[in-house]
């Protein structure tokens, strides 16, 4: 992974990480954040969270009917948004859930592996990778 | 200005199950948000002596300008009615509150009127749901409420559940809104103004962007704002949470024990954020938007009352005013009997810091034999916390007379069955674990919420060490403070963050980025004219301060810098009543 979850029972579900994404992006609020960060049933269970793993052989870019999904070199892959025509099947084929949707832009949320949220994530939960996916370069 | 859904107020009628979204830019643009407009939005909706538990009290909730825009911006906003208090009720709380209010698209949420059954809403984006709640209207703990309403509603994982127990079901006057299980709109009974209305739960969610005029400048102000949290408070709080301060508290004798009859005992080391930690921690927590991450939970194992080797574990949150209410104000000891008083006033949905000032007076009052067993029906004794679970209990099924009144408060039990003198509430709220000198007590006597936090007078006491100015000095000294501080709730900020909030550098820069310009001399008129709002309510509301009904024992046990001058105190309220007349009508 590229950005790897190293200590998830460190996180505290203050989706600072979520915050950083969208922040990064130019804008603030929830709804174009590419990882989310979930209670698991409830706040004494702890929380789960989902961001890209960068496959090497992405199955959400195998689903994708208009090849919106450009499959990287290095893993993972990269939206061409004027491609996307909006049909959700990317958040099917993503085993480990981890594309969210755009409602406001109907358009998948998608990863572009700058390491942001790890970089912002106070509690160490999260790791920035920067070799990942370096030899099938 | 504003972006257009901040300023969007959305009003509920609960008798009509009816909703309407209002654009409020007016509102808005002239008091920031929070505290600033809620105060506001009470004195249009909520008429001159509403009564607390009549359809026409108004639940407000709002949130500020920044909120999910900078950390620890993390709070709502309460206003309403107080049943306690008969006055202007503030309450705020974190957890996912305020991020999710404000993604859902709004800046406040009105609701009024009362439902013919028990219901329950949902406020998805702008859709607003009426659900029938009669099938979970009586369930015993409030945490399975918040368990079946996750089953049913959408935004799994990232929305905020608001709900009562029993306590608000049965209009206990202390009871509390619980949201997202660890935190609460805890003081002055906004759970029982919930169930005056028939409303069980509210569960609020959504996800939207805020666009930005700057985003660089953004970038630039949070980074220096995260750098600021992260480096000063991040590590007293993230640690032991706000348990921090029991220990201090009790080294230097602030810290009330035994319904304030001591200010030392051999059970701190035990009630201590240390020991806790060390031996029940079992996860921390943040709001929404906060790096700190204060709210501790201990998870406690605790053996089955009838199967042998089963065990069960229960998550537990911890604070510091639990610690004392339920703790060293009734004399607990072990810290296991603590963790269970604070386990069932969650689910029962009380106020911690009301029921065990409530069971210490009761406590009292039988230790010296002014009301007895045949009204408290269970032989209270300081330390004994089996015997205050059956008293949380039984202020929640109010069995008889005696616990009738007492779920309305000591203020109100006092009245009818004597014992004033050691009642320990200020303005009929009862009091914070603070024994620290004249300035907390008149502190919260004062303070628009009656709240430690209105104006932090603990804080003075401590750094004062005993040298007090004149009473007039100190007075207009916590009004200044206090004004200062409606600023943060107004933002909404956590006052965690006051120290960095109330650098006005950068409050002003974060306002910036939201298209607000305002400098130091505005922002700090504008605190003070929130503050004038807030009394004038409560002077039309009825209230007047007099020294007479301070309770007498918080001149009988010695604060840390010496006894408390009765005089002292006197002049000090003689000046801010004075002020009250000519300042803040
Ligand atoms: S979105 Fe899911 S399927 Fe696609 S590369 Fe990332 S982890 Fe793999
Ligand atoms: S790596 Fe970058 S794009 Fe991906 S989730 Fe983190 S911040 Fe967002
Ligand atoms: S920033 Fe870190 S601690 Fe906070 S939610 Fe994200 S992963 Fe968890």
């Amino acid at each position: 992974m590229r950005i790897e979850i190293i200590d998830p029972d460190r996180c505290v579900g203050c989706e600072i990480c979520m915050l950083a994404c969208v922040r990064r992006q130019g804008f603030a609020g929830l709804a174009k954040s590419k990882i989310a960060v979930h209670s698991s049933g409830g706040m004494e269970k702890g929380f789960t969270v989902l961001v890209c793993r960068a496959c090497s052989d992405p199955p959400c870019a195998a689903v994708c009917p208009t090849n919106a999904l450009e499959v990287r070199k290095d893993g993972g892959v990269n939206l061409i948004s004027e491609k996307c025509i909006g049909c959700k099947n990317c958040v099917e084929a993503c085993t480990v859930n981890s594309i969210f949707w755009d409602n406001e832009a109907n358009k998948p949320n998608i990863c572009i592996y700058c390491g942001f949220c790890a970089m912002n994530c106070p509690h160490h939960v999260l790791y920035f990778n920067k070799e990942w996916g370096k030899e099938n370069v | 200005m504003f972006e257009d859904k901040f300023t969007r107020v959305l009003y509920i009628d609960l008798s009509k199950k009816s909703f309407a979204i209002k654009s409020r830019p007016d509102l808005f643009e002239k008091w920031l948000g929070g505290s600033g407009v809620g105060i506001q939005l009470l004195k249009e909706e909520c008429p001159k002596d509403t009564d607390p538990f009549s359809p026409e009290n108004t639940i407000i909730f709002a949130v500020g300008p920044i909120t999910s825009l900078y950390p620890l911006a993390s709070k709502t906003v309460a206003m309403f009615k107080s049943p306690l208090t008969g006055n202007l009720g503030e309450s705020h709380a974190g957890g996912r509150s305020a991020v999710s209010i404000m993604m859902a698209g709004y800046g406040a949420i009105v609701i009024k009127g009362k439902s013919d059954i028990p219901i329950y809403l949902s406020i998805f984006d702008n859709e607003v749901r009426f659900h029938d709640a009669r099938a979970i209207w009586g369930i015993k703990d409030a945490i399975t409420v918040g368990k079946i309403i996750r089953q049913r509603e959408t935004f799994s994982g990232q929305r905020s559940i608001m709900r009562i127990g029993r306590a608000g079901e049965n209009l206990v006057s202390f009871a509390s809104l619980n949201t997202e299980t660890y935190r609460h709109f805890g003081r002055l009974g906004l759970g029982a103004v919930f169930g005056s209305k028939n409303l069980k739960a509210l569960v609020i969610a959504g996800k939207r962007t805020i666009n930005l005029t700057d985003p660089k400048a953004y970038l630039r102000v949070y980074k220096n704002i995260l750098d600021e949290t992260t480096s000063s408070l991040m590590k007293k709080y993230h640690d032991l949470g706000t348990a921090v301060n029991v220990l201090p508290l009790h080294e230097i004798g602030g810290l009330p024990i035994e319904n304030l009859n001591k200010i030392s005992y051999e059970g701190a080391a035990e009630l201590s954020g240390e020991n806790l930690a060390q031996n029940y921690l079992g996860r921390r927590i943040a709001c929404t938007g906060c790096p700190v991450a204060c709210v501790h939970i201990a998870a406690f194992r605790d053996p089955h009352e009838e199967e042998k080797y089963f065990y069960k574990t229960s998550m537990i949150g911890y604070d510091y005013e639990p610690i004392y209410s339920l703790g060293t104000m009734l004399g607990i000891k072990d810290a296991k009997g603590f963790l269970k008083l604070m386990d069932r006033t969650e689910k029962l949905g009380l106020d911690a810091m009301s029921s065990g000032v409530a069971l210490a007076w009761a406590t009292e009052m039988l230790n010296k034999n002014i009301v007895t067993e045949s009204e408290t029906l269970v032989k209270f004794s300081f330390g004994d916390w089996e015997k205050y679970i059956e008293g949380l209990e039984n202020i929640v099924l109010m069995p008889n007379d005696f616990y009738k009144a007492l779920s309305r408060g000591t203020s109100y039990a006092s009245e009818i069955y004597g014992g004033k003198d050691f009642a320990l509430n200020f303005g009929k709220n009862e009091m914070p674990g603070y024994h620290t000198g004249a300035a907390t007590h008149l502190g919260w006597f004062l303070g628009a919420r009656h709240s430690h936090l209105d104006n932090a007078g603990y804080s003075m006491d401590q750094s004062l060490k005993g040298d007090y100015p004149e009473p007039e000095k100190l007075v207009d000294n916590l009004i200044e403070e206090e004004a200062n501080r409606q600023i943060l709730s107004s933002l909404v900020v956590c006052f965690f963050a006051r120290a960095i909030y109330l650098n006005f550098d950068n409050t002003i820069n974060c306002l910036k980025t939201v298209g607000i310009d305002l400098t130091k001399e505005e922002l700090k008129e504008l605190g003070m004219e929130i503050y004038r709002q807030k009394m004038s309510y409560k002077t039309q509301e009825g209230w007047l301060p007099s020294h007479l009904d301070l309770p007498k024992r918080i001149f009988e046990t010695p604060a840390p810098f010496g006894k408390i001058s009765e005089d002292y105190m006197k002049k000090a309220i003689d000046h801010f009543r004075d002020r009250l007349e000519k300042d803040f009508r």
